[in-house]
C-alpha cells in the first residue's frame, strides 16, 4: 500500500513525466551508441555524450528559461532567436574592429553593448505588449522578421569571424574540467530561480497570468511586470547569443539561433507551463530544453536521415504532449491505472486511475 | 377587445437543469403588432424562456405554436428560418464589413453564386429608408456608435426573408437588453424603430430591467417569479409597485417584519466623499458620503447602477466626471491601485473572473493584494506570512484549512471568505462588497453577515450590495437607493425603514 501511495505520489509530481521522457531518450541511445553514458578525461576536460548535450543544449536552456516566464504571463516572445542573432553581430563586430582582440576590457565592453540591445528589444517588447495592448504573438514577430536584417546591417550581411582567446571561454571554454557555458547555465537558472521565489516576482507574473482582470483589481501594476519579464527573456536570449557566437568564434545574422524561439516553446511546454500563461516550473523548462537536445543528439546518433529528422522530432514532441494531457491518459491508461505496479491488490489500483486526470490537470 | 390570435403561444413550458428546474410549466403568448415585456428578478427564468423561444436550449415539457403550427427548433438558426429573430445585448454582427454586408450576411442576393453588389447595397438602402433611419449602407459598420449598430442588428433581424417588400420575414422579435448600453437619446431612438415594427405588425418581446422604459413602451408584460408564471397583464393596468410586488412575490405590506436594532447612531466623521461622480453609460454622477464605522448598503433592482458605484469608488472604471475624497485628500481613481493605496477593498461580486486567481493556492490568494501593495521586490517574510494566513483561515473558518489547497477547488463559500481574507490582511478603511453571500451556503451566508456587523464595530467603513434587501437593511446603517442608474435616495435606517419602504422608494424612483 505505501508503495503505491509513494509511487502515485511520485507519478503524480509535475516534473514526473518530462524526467521520465528524458530517460527513456537517453536510453535509446545505448544500443546505437555503447559507450553512450561513459564519460572521459581528456586534456583535463570531461567529455562524452552527456557533457556534448548539456553544451549544445546550454543556449536552448537558457532561452526557454527566459521564455517561461514571459508564457507564464500569457504572452509568447518570438523574437529571441532574432536577439540571439542581433547580440552575437554587435558583440562579434565590436570584437572585431579591436586592434588586440584579447584585451579583456575590450571582451567586457563588446559583450556589454551585445546584451544592452538585446534588452532593448526586451523593452521594444514588453512596451508593445503591456502599454500598447497588442498581441504578443504580433508585437514579437515584428523583431523575429526586422531583427535578422538588423543583425545582417551589423555585420554587412558578412559572417564575422572573431579571434579572441577570452571570448571563446563562453561558448567553447572550459573550467574547473566543464564547459563553461555550464556555469553560465547553472547562474542564470539560480538567478531565475532566486528573483522568481525569493522575491514575490514569481507570485505576481503567476497571478498575471493566471487572472489578469482579477490582478488589475487587486493592484497588481501588470504592466512594469509584464514590460520587466520581456526584457528578461530577452536579456536571456542575449547571453545565448554570447554563447552561439562565442562558441563558433563568428557572428551568423542569418543563422544564429534560427528557430531556437520554437524549441524553447516546445521546451517550456513539455516542461509543464501552460501556454495560458499562470503557473510555471524554471525546473520543468530545464528538463524539457535537455529533452529537446537529447532528441537532436539521438536524431544523430540512431542516424535517421539529415532530411526527415524534423518528422521525427516531431513525432516524438506528439508523444511527450499526449503523455501530459490527463485526458489522453485517462484514456490510454484509465481502465488499468497510471502504468500501475502489477504487484499491488486489483481492487486498489483503480483507484489512482480514477484521481489521476484532476491532479495531474493542476500542474498542467 | 376581440382579441387577435396570438402569433406565439408556449404552453406549459419545462426545462429542466441538473438539479434545477428552470421553467416549470410556463405559459406564454405574445400577439402580433404588441410590445411585449418579459418581466422577473435575476433568475426567475427569463432568459431561460427566451432561449427556449430561440432554439438555444432543446425543450423539456411544453409545447411552441408558431401562427397555428405546432414548431420545435433544434437550433437558433431553425427558429430564424422560421421567423424568430434575436438581438442580444451585444451586438453580434462584423465591425469591419459594410452596413449593407452586415444586413445581408449569410444570405446575399446571388446569381451563379456572385454576389450582386448592386443590388444588396440597394436592398439594404430601401430597408433602412423604410425603417426611417438615416444609416450610409456602404460605410463600415464600425463607424457608427454602438446604438447605430444596435438598431443596424435590429434590420438585419427583421430583413430575414423580406421579399416582396411589404411586411417582414419576421414575425416575432427578441430584444434582449438592448438599451443597457445606450443613453436617453439613443433609446428613444430604438423605442421609435420598435413601435414603428410594432404598427407594421411585428410582435416583440422585450426584456430590460429599466422599469420606466417597459412602462414608456410596452403594451403588455409577462411576470416570471422562480421558474413559474405570476401573471400577464396590459401595462396600463398594472402599477410599478404592483409590479415589484408580483416580480418580488410578497405584498409590499406583509414584508414588514421585525428587525432589531442595535444601530449605533455614533458613526464616525467622514471617510469617503464623492462629489458628482459619475460615468457615461454606467451611472449618472452622484454625491456619497461615508462615515467611519459605517455599513452604507445600496438598494436597487438588478442594472440599477449598484456595482457601476462601487467600481467607480474602487476605480475599477474610470469616472468622467466629480471627484473623490478619502480621508480628508482627494484621490485620482485612475486605478484600483489609487484606491487602494488610500485604503479602499473591492471583492467584486463576480468571484471567479474578477477576484481569484484559480490556479494560485489558498495561500497565495490570500497575500495577493497585500504583496502587490508592498511590490515585488519586498515579499513578505514566509513566516509572516504563514502567521497571517493561518490566522485568517482559522478566523475565517476557510474549508479546507490547508493553505496549499487550490482556491478553484473550494465551494464557492469557501472562496469569498479567501476573497475577504486577501483584504482584511490589507486592514482596509472602506471595505467594498458587492453581492458577498450570492450563491454560496446560508452557513457561509450567515457568517460572512456576522463578519460585516463585527468588522463596523472596529470601525471599519463597509459598502455592502445585495440583490436581498432584508439582507441590505440587517446590516446597514444608511441605505442608499438606486433606480435606472441614478442614486435616488438615501435614507437613514431605523425603525420605520422596512423592505416596503426601501421597494415603494424604488418604484417611485422619488429624489430625495
Amino acid at each position: 500500500m505505501t508503495t503505491i501511495s509513494r509511487w502515485r505520489a511520485l507519478t503524480h509530481h509535475h516534473l514526473f513525466w518530462p524526467v521520465a521522457v528524458l530517460i527513456a531518450l537517453l536510453l535509446v541511445n545505448v544500443p546505437f551508441t555503447p559507450d553512450f553514458f561513459s564519460i572521459n578525461m581528456t586534456d583535463g576536460h570531461l567529455y562524452g555524450s552527456l557533457v556534448s548535450i548539456v553544451l549544445f543544449g546550454s543556449p536552448l536552456i537558457l532561452v526557454a528559461v527566459g521564455m517561461t516566464l514571459v508564457i507564464a504571463t500569457g504572452g509568447i516572445d518570438l523574437s529571441v532567436g532574432a536577439v540571439v542573432a542581433i547580440t552575437g553581430a554587435l558583440t562579434c563586430s565590436y570584437i572585431s574592429d579591436q586592434a588586440d582582440q584579447n584585451t579583456l576590457s575590450a571582451v567586457f565592453l563588446a559583450m556589454g553593448i551585445g546584451l544592452v540591445a538585446a534588452v532593448v528589444c526586451g523593452l521594444w517588447n514588453g512596451f508593445l505588449v503591456a502599454r500598447m495592448g497588442i498581441q504578443p504573438i504580433i508585437a514579437t514577430l515584428i523583431i523575429m522578421v526586422a531583427g535578422r536584417g538588423v543583425a545582417q546591417l551589423i555585420t554587412d550581411g558578412q559572417i564575422i569571424t572573431v579571434n579572441s582567446e577570452p571570448y571563446k571561454l563562453i561558448g567553447g571554454g572550459y573550467w574547473l574540467t566543464l564547459p563553461f557555458s555550464v556555469f553560465v547555465v547553472a547562474a542564470v537558472v539560480a538567478v531565475t530561480v532566486a528573483l522568481t521565489r525569493r522575491t514575490a516576482l514569481g507570485l505576481l507574473v503567476e497571478s498575471v497570468g493566471g487572472n489578469a482582470e482579477a490582478s488589475r483589481l487587486v493592484g497588481i501594476r501588470s504592466t512594469r511586470i509584464k514590460i520587466m519579464v520581456y526584457m528578461f527573456c530577452a536579456l536571456c536570449a542575449g547571453i545565448a547569443g554570447l554563447m552561439i557566437s562565442s562558441n563558433t568564434s563568428a557572428a551568423d545574422g542569418n543563422n544564429a539561433g534560427l528557430w531556437i524561439e520554437l524549441d524553447a516553446i516546445l521546451a517550456v511546454v513539455i516542461g509543464g507551463t501552460s501556454l495560458l500563461g499562470g503557473r510555471f516550473s524554471i525546473g520543468g523548462t530545464v528538463v524539457g530544453a535537455l529533452v529537446i537536445q537529447t532528441l537532436t543528439t539521438t536524431i544523430y546518433t540512431i542516424g535517421v536521415p539529415t532530411q526527415t529528422n524534423l518528422v521525427f522530432k516531431a513525432a516524438v514532441v506528439i508523444v511527450v504532449c499526449l503523455l501530459q494531457s490527463p485526458k489522453f491518459r485517462a484514456k490510454v491508461f484509465g481502465a488499468k491505472g497510471p502504468q500501475g505496479p502489477r504487484q499491488g491488490a486489483a481492487p486498489v489500483e483503480p483507484a489512482p486511475a480514477a484521481d489521476a486526470a484532476p491532479k495531474m490537470e493542476v500542474s498542467r | 377587445m376581440a382579441e387577435p390570435q396570438p402569433v406565439l403561444e408556449m404552453t406549459g413550458i419545462v426545462k429542466e437543469f441538473p438539479g434545477v428546474r428552470a421553467l416549470s410549466g410556463v405559459d406564454f403568448r405574445l400577439f402580433p403588432g404588441e410590445i411585449h415585456a418579459l418581466m422577473g428578478e435575476n433568475g426567475a427564468g427569463k432568459s431561460t424562456l427566451i432561449k427556449v423561444l430561440t432554439g438555444v436550449y432543446s425543450l423539456d415539457g411544453g409545447t411552441i405554436t408558431l401562427d397555428g403550427e405546432s414548431v420545435r427548433f433544434g437550433s437558433p438558426l431553425q427558429a430564424q428560418q422560421a421567423g424568430i429573430s434575436t438581438v442580444y445585448q451585444e451586438v453580434n454582427l462584423c465591425p469591419n464589413l459594410s452596413v449593407a454586408e452586415n444586413i445581408f450576411i449569410g444570405r446575399e442576393p446571388t446569381r451563379a453564386g456572385r454576389i450582386q453588389w448592386k443590388r444588396m447595397r440597394k436592398e439594404a438602402a430601401e430597408l433602412v429608408d423604410r425603417l426611417g433611419l438615416d444609416i450610409d449602407v456602404a460605410a463600415p459598420l464600425s463607424s457608427y456608435p454602438l446604438a447605430v449598430q444596435q438598431l443596424v442588428a435590429i434590420v438585419r433581424s427583421v430583413g430575414t426573408g423580406d421579399r416582396d417588400g411589404a411586411g417582414f420575414g419576421t414575425k416575432v422579435l427578441v430584444l434582449d437588453e438592448p438599451t443597457s448600453s445606450l443613453d436617453r437619446d439613443e433609446v428613444l431612438e430604438l423605442f421609435r424603430l420598435m413601435r414603428q415594427l410594432r404598427d407594421e405588425g411585428v410582435a416583440i418581446l422585450f426584456v430590460s430591467h429599466f422599469l420606466d422604459q417597459i412602462y414608456e413602451v410596452c403594451d403588455r408584460m409577462t411576470v416570471l417569479r422562480n421558474g413559474t408564471l405570476v401573471g400577464e397583464h396590459l401595462v396600463r393596468d398594472l402599477d410599478q409597485v404592483g409590479l415589484i410586488e408580483l416580480m418580488i412575490g410578497k405584498a409590499l405590506d406583509q414584508l414588514e417584519e421585525l428587525h432589531e436594532h442595535q444601530m449605533r447612531s455614533d458613526v464616525g466623521e467622514t471617510l469617503v466623499k464623492a462629489e458628482g461622480l459619475g460615468r457615461t453609460g454606467g451611472i449618472a454622477p452622484f454625491d456619497l458620503e461615508i462615515n467611519k464605522g459605517e455599513v452604507l448598503g445600496l438598494a436597487g433592482l438588478l442594472g440599477s447602477g449598484r456595482t457601476e458605484l462601487a467600481r467607480l469608488l474602487f476605480g475599477a472604471d474610470q469616472p468622467d466626471s466629480g471627484k473623490v475624497t478619502i480621508g480628508g485628500k482627494q484621490v485620482s481613481m485612475s486605478a484600483p491601485n489609487d484606491a487602494i493605496a488610500a485604503g479602499v477593498a473591492f471583492c467584486s461580486e463576480n468571484r471567479k473572473s474578477e477576484g481569484l486567481v484559480p490556479d494560485l493556492t489558498v495561500r497565495e490568494n490570500i497575500i495577493l493584494a497585500l504583496q502587490a501593495a508592498r511590490g515585488w521586490t519586498r515579499p513578505i517574510p514566509a513566516s509572516q506570512r504563514d502567521e497571517l494566513v493561518a490566522a485568517y483561515i482559522k478566523a475565517l473558518d476557510i474549508r479546507p484549512a490547508d493553505p496549499e489547497a487550490r482556491v478553484g477547488r473550494l465551494s464557492g463559500g469557501n472562496q469569498q471568505k479567501v476573497l475577504l481574507a486577501r483584504w482584511l490582511i490589507t486592514q482596509p478603511k472602506l471595505l467594498i462588497l458587492d453581492e458577498p453571500t450570492r450563491g454560496i451556503d446560508i452557513g457561509a451566508k450567515t457568517e460572512i453577515q456576522k463578519l460585516v456587523v463585527s468588522l463596523s464595530e472596529d470601525g471599519m467603513s463597509v459598502l455592502y450590495i445585495a440583490a436581498e434587501l432584508e439582507e441590505v437593511l440587517r446590516l446597514s446603517h444608511t441605505i442608499g437607493v438606486l433606480r435606472d442608474r441614478r442614486l435616488v435616495a438615501r435614507l437613514t435606517n431605523g425603525p420605520e425603514i422596512t423592505t416596503s419602504k426601501i421597494l415603494e422608494t424604488i418604484a417611485s424612483g422619488e429624489h430625495q
